[in-house]
């Protein structure tokens, strides 16, 4: 999809905000939100990639506005409801309880195998890796063009890649596909490649950085031989 | 039916106020308590661990080997993801990292400019300027400019700038170069000049005295 959230190369978003001594949290609800991602994905709720096409589908103005974590609760939330796990009418009506009652406690339940379980998962991660048993059709040193076509759902080629020619760099493997993960068709694993751009040819020898270069990774159908 | 009004050019959207948007993740959390997907001592735990135990510490122990130890650096340089286990280093948003590395011709620096991807396991969790609008649309297009006024890190146009944009689930960081006058400094003396931002790509290392 063309959405807002492919950012590379917009203009008029500002200067960078850096936050002197920036905490890791800025209020309690952002660790909630945080733990949602482990939570509802070790049940099963969602992938990696439907959890990224879920924050792609936020209102653009929402999306560019709103904090980071409120990002991750939109996704999470538009996947529960849809998995049937949280009803859309019991959420809205338990917000306006909590808005009006924002000391309550929260339900008590203890579950200390579960606080193992996601200590060892972050520990652990999981790797997107996957064996394929296909060859490469690609190797480093190649130059290749980004399709630029515009695929609708949820896919990894930024538009300011799309039609662009560069040099592949590093070749990765095969890991899971998210323009078919994401978009419910299973994992179909694809041979992975770091692509090299000079700035000239994303931007144009006037608008181009002297001296620059953006790497990109793509997947292997997003690429032809140029 | 007859109105005054014209109906605004998008959808409208309202935005949440902190107090909303809290509210809203209560409901959730205790809705998902109630069915066993999550416990309040799960979410304190995780938020203890990128809070006290994870975060660009880890990621400074193993620059700072990298620049003590020739053949660890090599071993660094082929496979990022094997040499950070070495140091016990690693996890979720880490399973393949790159380590790249700034010579005297070339500066690296990372991004995502799709989302917010970024090595957990050496850097913890990213800083808001990093997950945020203006830094990924503008580091790919105006990289020296972003780094000069924003960071304030001056790299000369004889230096090529190498932008990472972490597009699928490599997950790349920076190995600067080892800062002049250091020669003596045991390891973890020099872990104490490596920062976040010298990692990301946004700043340098500090320099001996300035730790």
């Amino acid at each position: 999809m063309n959405g807002v959230h492919d950012l590379g190369g917009t203009d008029g978003l500002g200067p960078v905000q850096v936050e002197d001594r920036e905490p890791v949290w800025h209020s309690d609800w952002e660790k909630a939100a945080f733990a949602m991602f482990p939570a509802n994905f070790l049940k099963g709720h969602f992938n990696l990639d439907e959890f990224r096409h879920g924050i792609e589908q936020m209102h653009p103005a929402e999306y560019l506005l709103s904090p980071y974590y409120e990002h991750w609760i939109h996704t999470v939330e538009d996947h529960v409801v849809a998995a049937g796990v949280v009803d859309a009418e019991e959420l809205e009506a338990r917000t306006q309880h909590y808005l009006k009652n924002p000391d309550e406690p929260l339900p008590d339940r203890r579950d200390p195998e579960q606080v193992a379980l996601f200590e060892q998962v972050m520990r652990a991660g999981g790797s997107a890796r996957r064996e394929s048993g296909r060859d490469p059709r690609f190797a480093i040193g190649d130059r290749v063009r980004v399709a630029d076509d515009s695929p609708l759902g949820h896919t990894r080629r930024a538009r300011y890649v799309r039609g662009k020619t560069g040099v592949i760099d590093l070749a990765h493997g095969t890991f899971i596909y998210p323009d078919s993960a994401a978009n419910g068709l299973g994992e179909d694993p694809q041979h992975v490649y770091t692509v090299r751009f000079d700035a000239a040819q994303l931007w144009g020898e006037e608008a181009a950085d002297p001296n620059a270069t953006v790497t990109f990774d793509v997947w292997e159908p997003y690429i032809e031989k140029a | 039916m007859t109105t005054t009004e014209s109906p605004l050019p998008v959808p409208a959207v309202a935005l949440r106020s902190e107090e909303e948007i809290a509210a809203r993740v209560k409901a959730l959390e205790a809705i998902m308590i109630e069915k066993g997907i999550m416990t309040t001592e799960a979410v304190d735990r995780l938020a203890g661990i990128y809070e006290n135990e994870v975060g660009p510490h880890l990621g400074a122990k193993v620059i700072a080997k990298a620049w003590t130890d020739p053949e660890f650096r090599e071993r660094l340089l082929a496979d990022g993801t094997a040499a950070c286990e070495e140091l016990g280093i690693g996890g979720m948003q880490g399973e393949d990292m790159t380590a790249v590395e700034n010579t005297d011709t070339v500066h690296n620096v990372i991004t995502c400019t799709l989302c917010s991807c970024y090595p957990w396991p050496v850097l913890g969790l990213p800083p808001n300027w990093y997950k945020a609008p203006a830094y990924r649309s503008r580091i790919v297009r105006e990289p020296r400019k972003v780094l000069r006024e924003d960071f304030g890190l001056d790299i000369p146009e004889s230096v090529e700038i190498r932008v990472w944009d972490s597009s699928a689930e490599l997950r790349y960081f920076v190995l600067p170069r080892r800062p002049e006058g250091t020669e003596d400094l045991p390891e973890d003396q020099l872990a104490e000049l490596v920062t976040r931002d010298s990692m990301i790509g946004v700043g340098r290392p500090l320099h001996p005295g300035a730790a």
